[in-house]
């Protein structure tokens, strides 16, 4: 029995076994390599994306619970990679080997859609669930607060703009 | 400063209609570079710099990347000597290639000490050619001309880009002496450049070994035995009825799932089942007997001996000694191993993946299938870490070998339980240190016995405080175990420098001097008159030591314990003070200062990275990571049981690097041998409790 779902606005259905994480299913049956396994228990963070907006782990997550669900993955977190988040992460140069920043952006972008102006406790608790081997904690936290004031100056832009 | 080694080779060839300069700047012969024949019409890219003629320039960059930087930093030195604009060049990540390359590893942060004048060079070469390609154009003195940003500038106020003069700069002789730029003059090196590879990260490109996926590729994972265990047998039948298997095969005591896809693959392995032969396998209990045995061995092997050590200690107003222990540790890098390999019936092999050394993967490959190792090509993956865990090409080798049963080409992959359970880990180790103090408090005897796990001689016999110390007896044994071992960042030195700088704490306090002090006058003294040979540069450590005291304001911070630490490894030095506090009843790492002297810092931003990843990264491990094992099986395997530090539970940190232009030194991995001791040295100065086992217990 096929499973239907949105994936990055695209409308999907997929035929494959309805206890396949979606990690896998995404990465091994749409082709969204973006997502990354970790560790498989959703300890990591870095298989983070958002299921109907909320950021969900989801090496744990079989498909047949997201039947109908509005996924959004990495991939399609910006038509052009230019989120505030993706913008703040360049920005302050933060990825050392990269492999958990999806997860960490997706997290970040999640956690500035519910508190756009988070202060620093908000930040390191709320990102402090994703591991980075790395160590780029602190860069990740700075850019999280500049991606929060990139955002909020886009939000003025585009008022002025309205009102102009 | 003028570079008189031997001159280049010049050639030219065609590049999707433009012409571009083939560069190789890794050739085999010492310091020397050459420009090689590029030959990329044909596919094979082994030009390093190749600029078309709208001035774009394409640098390919050799070495792995595994997180470190490497491939920000290298195109960084060629496009400042080349006097380019960072904007117009794009960098790729060249496959192996041994014909055009040495040195394409990752590994001992050697990367930018080995190639930074062949970069130089490289850069510097173009540079006059495409001078002297614009001298010739306008009728003018080469000395009357200079560059900008990807343009030659003639006397009289003519300009040309370096794209318009490729056709011209090619068929020139190519210079035998060039002259690199002033540090003054740096417009790149030294300021902050992002990594190349961040539009990808962030946008989520299918750039990791994991992400690999090409034509026809199976999925496989592979069960692998206890430690010192035999397979006697498997049971498979379930597994191969279940959708999507293809094969279970069994090779070398491992049973290998192959399937079409990773969750089929996952699932069907859970239904097979291995039988061992039974034996005494090694558990934390042999180990410990291990340990204790060779603690009181009389078989050590002597590193090291200056004066009579004996004598001198029989002789001391005062005696110190301490045992300290680290366990084995996993590198969990985020990257699970992974690697893709086929092995084609034309005897040709392709294998792509995540290795810090693609030409021992090509080797041991090339051994392992009986054919010649031009046969098999290695694509370089990003890496998702290492963290020296891919020094190791286990994974490749299974990929292979496994392709080679198959007949098809197949990705193996590691889960994180198959990662943490699998093997090549940090050796464990036990050091005893004795110190022999006179009446003053001075220390004239100094002893240390390593005992390693599978860790060779686990001391650095050579390093400071030896050198300044009038009697020494440095000895090591090695216990040899079926528990796999490899390099770790900073191998050896990630827990003797914790062991090391946490007993020279002991000793400073025994003595009734300040271990910044001490410290100090042992380097007068290693400058003056050192016993025997020294590795290091007692200036370098001085300097390193007084600015950290310093930027830290040692000791002087009113309800802040500190702890100092310095260590030189890689050939770099770093200085550091933690800082304790007691937060609501407990010791608390709040703050480190770290003063790094590593010669010329090329990417500060990457620098900065590096410091202070290190720095987490050795506290993450002091503080909280320990594998244990039983009957040859390790534990915990995976992260709700084995920490690792997370963003919550980090100090603020400051990174200084000092200023002296000296040729760059190793960056990725010095900063983690003296974290272990600053900070049981500031949880020490906070509880009085000294911290003798990793992973501490505060």
């Amino acid at each position: 029995m096929s499973i239907q779902l949105t994936v990055n606005k695209k409308k999907m259905s997929l035929d494959i076994d309805p206890n396949t994480p979606l990690l896998w299913a995404l990465r091994d049956h749409m082709s969204l390599k973006g997502t990354k396994f970790g560790c498989g228990i959703a300890q990591c963070g870095a298989c983070t994306v958002w299921v109907n907006g909320e950021a969900t782990r989801s090496c744990v997550l079989p498909i047949s619970a997201v039947a109908n669900a509005d996924i959004t993955t990495i991939e399609g977190l910006s038509d052009h990679g230019d989120h505030p988040v993706q913008v703040a992460w360049d920005e302050l140069d933060v990825p050392q080997c990269g492999y958990c920043q999806a997860g960490q952006i997706m997290t970040a972008a999640s956690l500035l859609k519910k508190k756009p102006n988070p202060s620093k406790t908000e930040i390191v608790d709320g990102m402090s669930g994703n591991i980075c081997r790395c160590g780029t904690y602190h860069r990740i936290q700075e850019a999280v607060k500049l991606a929060s004031e990139i955002a909020s100056k886009k939000k003025t832009k585009s008022t002025v703009k309205k009102s102009a | 400063m003028k570079s008189t080694r031997r001159s280049f080779i010049q050639k030219t060839a065609l590049f999707s209609g433009a012409f571009c300069l083939g560069f190789d700047w890794f050739q085999a012969n010492g310091k020397e570079v050459s420009m090689v024949q590029t030959t990329m019409e044909s596919g094979r890219f082994n030009a390093f710099l190749a600029i078309d003629p709208s001035g774009k320039i394409i640098l390919y960059s050799p070495n792995p990347e595994i997180g470190q930087g490497i491939k920000t930093a290298f195109p960084v030195v060629v496009a400042e000597e080349l006097d380019v604009d960072w904007k117009d060049v794009e960098v790729r990540q060249a496959n192996l290639d041994t014909q055009n390359f040495e040195r394409q590893l990752t590994g001992g942060s050697g990367a930018l000490k080995h190639s930074w004048e062949r970069l130089r060079k490289a850069g510097a070469t173009a540079r006059k050619m495409f001078i002297q390609a614009a001298a010739q154009t306008w009728n003018v003195d080469a000395s009357t001309c200079k560059t900008s940003k990807g343009f030659v500038l003639g006397p009289k106020g003519q300009k040309a880009s370096y794209g318009s003069l490729v056709a011209v700069a090619s068929k020139l002789p190519v210079p035998t002496e060039v002259t690199y730029k002033n540090r003054k003059d740096y417009q790149i090196i030294g300021k902050r450049t992002k990594g190349v590879d961040n539009k990808n990260v962030v946008t989520g490109k299918p750039v990791f070994g994991l992400d690999i996926d090409k034509p026809g590729m199976l999925i496989a994972q592979i069960i692998r035995p206890p430690f010192g265990a035999t397979l006697k047998s498997f049971e498979a039948a379930d597994a191969l009825k279940m959708p999507g298997i293809v094969d279970v095969v069994s090779f070398k005591n491992k049973v290998a799932i192959v399937g079409k896809s990773t969750w089929e693959v996952m699932k069907a392995r859970g239904t097979v089942s291995c039988k061992y032969n039974s034996g005494d396998f090694e558990s934390d209990s042999t180990h410990k007997k291990w340990f204790d045995e060779g603690m009181v061995t009389d078989k050590a092997t002597v590193q090291r001996k200056d004066g009579d050590f004996a004598a001198a200690l029989a002789r001391s107003a005062k005696v110190v000694e301490a045992t300290y222990e680290c366990p084995f540790i996993s590198h969990s890098p985020m990257e699970p191993m992974n690697f893709f390999a086929d092995v084609r019936a034309d005897g040709t092999v392709l294998l792509a993946g995540p290795t810090q050394v693609p030409q021992s993967a090509q080797k041991a490959v090339a051994s392992l299938l009986k054919i010649d190792e031009k046969k098999v090509e290695v694509e370089l993956s990003k890496m998702g870490g290492g963290f020296g865990r891919r020094l190791n090409n286990d994974y490749a080798l299974d990929a292979a070998e496994l392709s080679s049963i198959i007949k098809k080409p197949v990705k193996v992959m590691w889960t994180r339980e198959d990662d943490m359970g699998g093997g090549i880990y940090r050796p464990a180790a036990r050091y005893h240190f004795k110190a022999g103090l006179d009446a003053s408090g001075n220390m004239i005897a100094f002893y240390l016995r390593g005992v390693g796990i599978n860790a060779g001689n686990s001391t650095r016999q050579d390093n400071f405080p030896v050198g300044a110390i009038e009697n020494v007896l440095v000895e090591s044994v090695n216990q040899v175990s079926a528990v796999t071992t490899g390099p770790w960042r900073a191998p050896i030195t990630n827990f003797l420098g914790y062991a090391e700088q946490a007993f020279l704490d002991e000793v400073a306090e025994a003595g009734g001097k300040d271990p910044v002090q001490m410290r100090l006058d042992w380097l007068a003294r290693a400058k003056s008159n050192p016993v025997g040979k020294i590795t290091y540069e007692p200036d370098r450590f001085i300097e390193v030591i007084k600015q950290a005291a310093e930027k830290s304001n040692w000791k002087k911070k009113p309800g802040v314990h500190q702890g100092f630490s310095v260590y030189f490894s890689h050939l770099s030095y770093v200085a550091q003070v933690a800082d304790a506090q007691i937060v609501d009843g407990k010791a608390k790492i709040t703050h480190v200062t770290a003063v790094t002297d590593c010669g010329e810092v090329v990417n500060l931003s990457g620098a900065e990275n590096q410091i202070k990843g290190a720095i987490i990264d050795g506290m993450g491990h002091a503080m909280f990571a320990k594998l244990r094992f039983n009957d040859g099986v390790a534990s915990p395997t995976n992260f709700n049981g084995y920490r690792l530090i997370k963003g919550n539970e980090i100090p603020t940190i400051n990174a200084y690097f000092v200023d002296n232009g000296i040729e760059p030194t190793g960056l990725g991995e010095p900063a983690l041998p003296p974290t272990g001791g600053s900070i049981a040295n500031a949880l020490y100065a906070a509880t009085k409790k000294r911290l003798y086992k990793q992973p501490f217990e505060v």
